[in-house]
């Protein structure tokens, strides 16, 4: 599918601020940071947790443990596609039992994505509490599902779709909007 | 890559990119075994059949458990108190249980060829648990996982397959596997246990032990199989012991770091010395703990997604 660019909503000089605007409002929220651990949603979670871990360990000289979550066993709509998914790995080498959970995800749009996490983090260990961590949240909720931390709001019709890039595995930082070209069914 | 099969059939079937997804979905299962609530809800509402004509522990309970990690609901029939003892057809057998809305069916049994007859008109997904002598196609993908587990790859690798590979369709599944990967293949036993046609397979044959094993990498036994040995196909047990056990002193002419593996059951200081078994040279419970997830993967790959169209 082909898709053409409406806006280019950040930058990579805003998406610094707001990252490090979130990663103080979570310093301040959780007083006990020594609890803390971060699961990164595959598969650009897995690379906004690591840069929150590594702001917190720059600001609070604190390691914080991170996970990668693969939510592919766990979606609603699994059995609606035409072909499998690819699953790829879970990978949390560290108990979460009576931890603060950080949940990390670059896009909150209907909630299903952050049901099925939570569903698998449930199944791996009963956590003190978990939050939720977005870069975006666009709206269109169809759970209730709300973030703790959010990078910055954007209402957006749901034709649309946002497009989170990072320099780890996209080359550079901005966040997009673009639109499907040509007409959908 | 996606997987569009209905159907394991056997390894002849599969493509070496399928046998690689195949793989590399297993490995995304192998941590859920290994956690403390070992199920996720992936296959829920799915059922699956175990439909075993001939005797297995491993294999039926390795699917069993595979299937009910992935929440499937499993039913194990019973050849003991089922209506094939009254005189019941398999194709009437397995209509009847496609008729409860099952949505795969795990088959072994004594005749090779019947996964593929019940696959021509059952509209569940067949996997096939052993056919006669003809294919075991989850062992031998449990194989190839533990070898790259070890080896990386299989490009190059010398693979020694000793023992009855006559009767051991193990050992069929186990050559299209690795021919297909690009290992060589190297079978070694007494001359009535391996008819000269198997070179058509392109693998290498050898009754001398201490010259076919020497500089292997992997070294795959097979089990003696007692019960079919009527028709006398070696002298007697000690004399197989004497020329085709695999000893300490023979096992140092492969590789250092060569794997022993054994598909079970064992017989102990039959095929391969006790202590060699259990040494930290053999990955026999590797194999089986990696069959869970392999079955797991095949599960999942046959029956996620839409109902697909009845064909192969």
């Amino acid at each position: 599918m082909k898709e053409k660019i409406k806006a280019k909503v950040m930058d990579s000089p805003k998406m610094k601020r707001a990252f490090h605007r979130i990663v103080t409002e979570i310093i301040e929220h959780n007083h006990n940071l020594e609890n803390l651990v971060i699961i990164g949603i595959r598969t650009r979670g897995i690379y906004l947790g690591k840069r929150i871990a590594k702001l917190i360990k720059d600001l609070e000289k604190i390691k914080i443990p991170l996970g990668v979550l693969d939510i592919t066993l766990y979606r609603d709509d699994f059995l609606e596609f035409e072909l499998q998914h690819m699953v790829k790995k879970t990978e949390i080498d560290f108990s979460i039992k009576n931890k603060d959970v950080l949940l990390v995800d670059d896009v909150l749009f209907t909630g299903r994505t952050i049901r099925a996490a939570m569903d698998s983090i449930f199944d791996l260990g009963r956590p003190k509490s978990i939050q939720l961590f977005v870069f975006i949240d666009r709206g269109h909720r169809e759970l209730p599902v709300r973030a703790d931390y959010v990078g910055k709001f954007l209402p957006t019709s749901r034709r649309e779709i946002v497009h989170v890039h990072l320099k780890e595995i996209d080359g550079n930082d901005e966040v997009l909007i673009t639109e499907p070209s040509g007409i959908i069914k | 890559m996606p997987f569009n099969q209905k159907n394991l059939l056997g390894i002849q079937y599969l493509s070496p990119d399928e046998i690689i997804t195949i793989l590399d979905t297993a490995e995304s299962f192998l941590e859920i075994s290994k956690r403390e609530v070992k199920k996720v809800p992936t296959l829920r509402g799915k059922t699956v059949v175990n439909l075993f004509f001939e005797a297995s522990t491993r294999t039926r309970s390795s699917f069993e458990l595979a299937a009910k990690r992935l929440s499937a609901d499993i039913v194990n029939f019973n050849l003991n108190s089922s209506s094939v003892i009254k005189g019941e057809s398999l194709k009437d057998t397995v209509l009847n249980l496609a008729a409860m809305n099952t949505d795969a069916i795990i088959v072994r049994h004594s005749c090779a060829g019947v996964p593929h007859f019940m696959s021509t008109f059952c509209k569940s997904s067949i996997i096939n648990a052993g056919d006669g002598f003809h294919e075991h196609p989850t062992q031998a993908l449990l194989d190839a996982f533990t070898i790259r587990e070890r080896k990386k790859s299989f490009e190059g690798l010398k693979t020694v397959i000793i023992g009855d590979v006559l009767h051991s369709r193990v050992a069929r599944s186990n050559i299209f596997l690795l021919k297909k990967m690009g290992a060589n293949v190297v079978l070694i036993a007494p001359p009535p246990l391996l008819p000269p046609e198997f070179k058509s397979l392109g693998v290498n044959i050898d009754f001398n032990f201490e010259r076919g094993i020497e500089d292997a990498d992997v070294i795959m036994m097979l089990r003696i199989q007692l019960e079919r040995q009527q028709r006398n196909f070696f002298p007697s047990i000690r004399e197989y012991r004497n020329l085709y056990q695999l000893t300490k002193k023979r096992f140092a002419r492969a590789k250092k770091n060569a794997i022993i593996m054994h598909p079970g059951p064992i017989n102990r200081d039959v095929e391969i010395s006790a202590d060699l078994a259990d040494s930290v040279k053999s990955v026999i419970l590797k194999q089986v703990e990696n069959g869970i997830a392999i079955r797991m993967a095949i599960l999942y790959l046959l029956l996620g997604g839409k109902d697909r169209e009845t064909t192969n």
